[in-house]
């Protein structure tokens, strides 16, 4: 008995309510460190009560890892609610902006992406096509391993944000 | 009213007894407002120590304890004590001062980021910015620090904030959205744990701090003695059962008994109450309680299934869920285990080699026992004194035994023997110390001595860093690699010239004469320096990490 058994390593989204104060974010990371739990992404904004922000962050672990970083999380006081979007359906969204280096490949390239992803230029001129990219983390890994191959200057990306599909309780 | 003397107003209401610190700059207006409280105010020596004494007296009374300090190295001076109070959950609200408001991040003189240091090492933490807040703020703390699992609060208060003007109205409630600890456990929770208590034949009753800290050892006991489930406690739930309770089967862990660790090792059922699979009570996880089912019953959810599987989580205040499980639970066959445990007990007893002429550390704690009285309030410092005072002082009941279990601090015995003091005036109240241990608070022998206070303070003196000592003779060849403490003061003189009292013991014959004579001195303290054999080791003894195969019951 005893320990628990390995488990494989999952990916898990969480929505963090948390008292919009300094400080927050702080407690919120420095637990990640001090407990040794990953961090992928991490976002946060106001929410529409203005003293309450939204973390949004991508962690991975093994199970039991992820129940604690639930539980260690839930254990802050000025964390209100934490819920885990991957136990329910849930919209992501990331940011990506690009800057590629221009040549007509990539130029033909981007009609093609254009159709598949939600992907459109922002700036242009000879030597530079700035993109932006809103999609789900699973979209924009595909599309960065494409942006690899035309070349990229600089990039600059949001952690993801996600939401709930759940519509509110009656 | 003023910042500084709202604090002293709101103190008033949460009924404080006693506020330790120390002033400096920052805090010197609130100094100025604490010179009129009607409560009292404890000048240490060193902030470390005002920390250890508010933890020793919310240890000892239940209540949370309290300090005020300045900014910078006052607040640093504090963060050992903090650290020490959050792992040992002790409530505390410690108020830091800081530089003034506008100046902060100036690197200003006497300042420190004090919120950044301590927040990983405290349950929460306020910078106030407004004074209007601070009549709130202080309520919270209070409330924070004592509710669910306690832990220490921090107020770090600029002094200009302490000098504004507000209206001063303190709140009668709290409302914190983030908070909300969960204290009634789940019915049907417990319903399955009382099935499987009844279900069980050799059920092992295995509890922490927890037990003290929510106040459920009358409980604890009556479900001990309804299931007749033999009992074990950890360093932390010393005092839970009475030591002499014949279900008891005392410590376990690295240096438990061999029948507590031989009885966990064989239990099929291990019933967790307030304690957290802490690697000192463990060992190798893997292999223990290898064919147990596991209850676990803890007020902080995290603390479950955080190191092992749990069977049956039970998230609640460890008093009401043991009333309710009390309540409903049928006792089960535990006869033959019973029985099994006395064998085991005769078997393996703690004992010692005594020795004719010379004082045994283990002898010289048994006698302060039997003198002393089961009845005493009993600090200890950190190392092997610690485990012998853990093994051989065997006390009556909660709240009496008071040590640094999580953190293991040196420093910590002896001020909060001065905070359990000021408490308990008219109880005998013993630090259980070493050679090296003492040297780390001994500054506040000035507090004890000016405040008339008849600590007794017994030095485990072997020359060493004791337990350092042990594990360099068995697990790095007897190589004594900084751990011999040449240069020991004359303690007795050291006591004298603090203008307590001294005796020191190097025969066995007048251990008990000494003992006898520390009871005399009634107002001032009194160090008993027992020159004890210098390589005696702690047993018995299970390596760090490793399993009840491995117990070294005596060398």
């Amino acid at each position: 008995m005893a320990v628990h058994d390995t488990t494989p390593v999952q990916e898990i989204i969480l929505s963090v309510l948390v008292e919009n104060r300094s400080g927050v974010l702080s407690q919120v990371v420095g637990l990640f460190s001090a407990r040794g739990f990953n961090i992928d992404s991490l976002a946060v904004g106001e929410t529409e009560d203005p003293t309450m922000s939204r973390i949004t962050l991508v962690s991975h672990g093994d199970k039991r890892t992820l129940e604690q970083i639930k539980k260690q999380l839930n254990k802050l006081i000025d964390v209100i609610k934490v819920q885990d979007l991957t136990e329910e359906e849930c919209i992501d969204r990331e940011l990506v902006l690009a800057k590629l280096k221009a040549s007509p490949a990539l130029k033909e390239a981007l009609a093609g992406l254009a159709r598949h992803y939600k992907i459109h230029v922002v700036e242009e001129n000879s030597k530079i096509i700035c993109l932006e990219c809103t999609e789900t983390r699973e979209n924009r890994k595909k599309i960065f391993e494409k942006f690899k191959e035309f070349g990229i200057v600089e990039i600059a990306q949001t952690g993801a944000v996600a939401l709930s599909k759940k519509p509110p309780k009656e | 009213m003023i910042g500084a003397r709202a604090v002293v107003e709101a103190f008033t209401k949460e009924k404080v007894e006693y506020v330790f610190g120390l002033p400096g700059g920052a805090c010197l207006p609130l100094f100025d407002a604490l010179y009129d409280a009607k409560f009292k105010v404890i000048l240490v020596r060193h902030e470390q120590g005002a920390v250890h004494m508010a933890e020793g007296y919310a240890r000892s009374t239940g209540k949370a304890g309290v300090v005020v300090v300045t900014s910078g190295p006052g607040a640093t001076n504090t963060v050992t004590g903090i650290a020490d109070a959050y792992m040992d959950s002790i409530p505390l609200v410690v108020i830091t001062g800081q530089v003034k408001s506008f100046l902060i991040g100036n690197d200003a003189f006497q300042e420190a980021d004090v919120t950044g240091i301590t927040r990983p090492i405290t349950k929460y933490n306020y910078l106030v910015k407004n004074v209007n807040d601070l009549p709130r703020v202080i309520k919270e703390a209070f409330y924070l620090a004592t509710h669910g699992r306690p832990g220490p609060v921090l107020i770090d208060f600029p002094s200009d904030i302490s000098l504004a003007e507000l209206d001063f109205h303190y709140p009668d409630t709290v409302n914190i959205r983030g908070f909300k600890p969960k204290v009634e456990g789940h019915p049907g929770q417990i319903k399955r744990a009382a099935k499987l208590i009844t279900e069980s034949k050799r059920p092992v009753i295995y509890t922490g701090g927890g037990v003290i800290i929510s106040g459920a050892a009358k409980e604890l006991l009556e479900l001990v003695e309804k299931t007749k489930a033999p009992c074990t406690n950890t360093l932390m739930g010393l005092g839970g059962v009475p030591g002499t309770h014949p279900l008891f089967m005392g410590m376990l862990g690295m240096h438990g008994t061999v029948y507590a660790n031989r009885a966990v090792n064989e239990c099929d059922l291990l019933i967790a109450v307030g304690a957290r699979f802490d690697d000192r009570v463990t060992g190798d996880l893997k292999k223990f309680a290898p064919h147990a089912k596991i209850i676990h019953v803890d007020v902080d959810p995290s603390a479950i299934a955080k190191n092992v599987k749990v069977d049956v989580p039970i998230v609640g205040d460890v008093k009401q869920v043991l009333q309710e499980l009390n309540k409903i639970v049928e006792p089960g066959d535990t006869k033959d285990w019973v029985l099994q445990i006395e064998k085991w007990k005769q078997e393996n007893p703690l004992r010692y080699t005594d020795d004719s002429t010379g004082v045994r550390p283990q002898y010289a704690i048994q006698k302060l026992c039997e003198i002393l009285g089961s009845d005493a309030i009993v600090t200890t410092d950190v190392g092997q004194h610690q485990m012998w005072a853990a093994q051989y002082y065997k006390l009556s009941g909660p709240n009496q035994f008071l040590t640094s279990g999580g953190l293991g601090t040196m420093g910590y015995g002896f001020p909060a023997a001065i905070g359990a003091q000021f408490a308990f005036p008219h109880k005998t109240v013993l630090c259980i110390s070493g050679d090296g241990s003492i040297q780390m608070n001994i500054q506040e022998m000035a507090t004890a001595v000016v405040n008339k206070l008849p600590v007794k303070i017994a030095i485990i003196n072997n020359n060493y860093l004791g337990m350092v000592r042990q594990w360099q003779e068995k697990f790095y060849n007897h190589r004594y690699s900084s751990s011999e403490m040449s240069g020991n003061p004359d303690f007795v003189k050291l006591a004298e010239a603090y203008g307590g009292a001294g005796i020191r013991v190097d025969k066995k014959a007048d251990v008990e004469k000494a003992i006898r004579w520390s009871q005399t001195i009634t107002d001032r303290p009194c160090i008993i320096d027992f020159a004890v054999t210098e390589e005696e080791n702690v047993y018995p003894m299970i390596p760090s990490g490793k399993s009840f195969d491995e117990i070294i019951d005596m060398a």
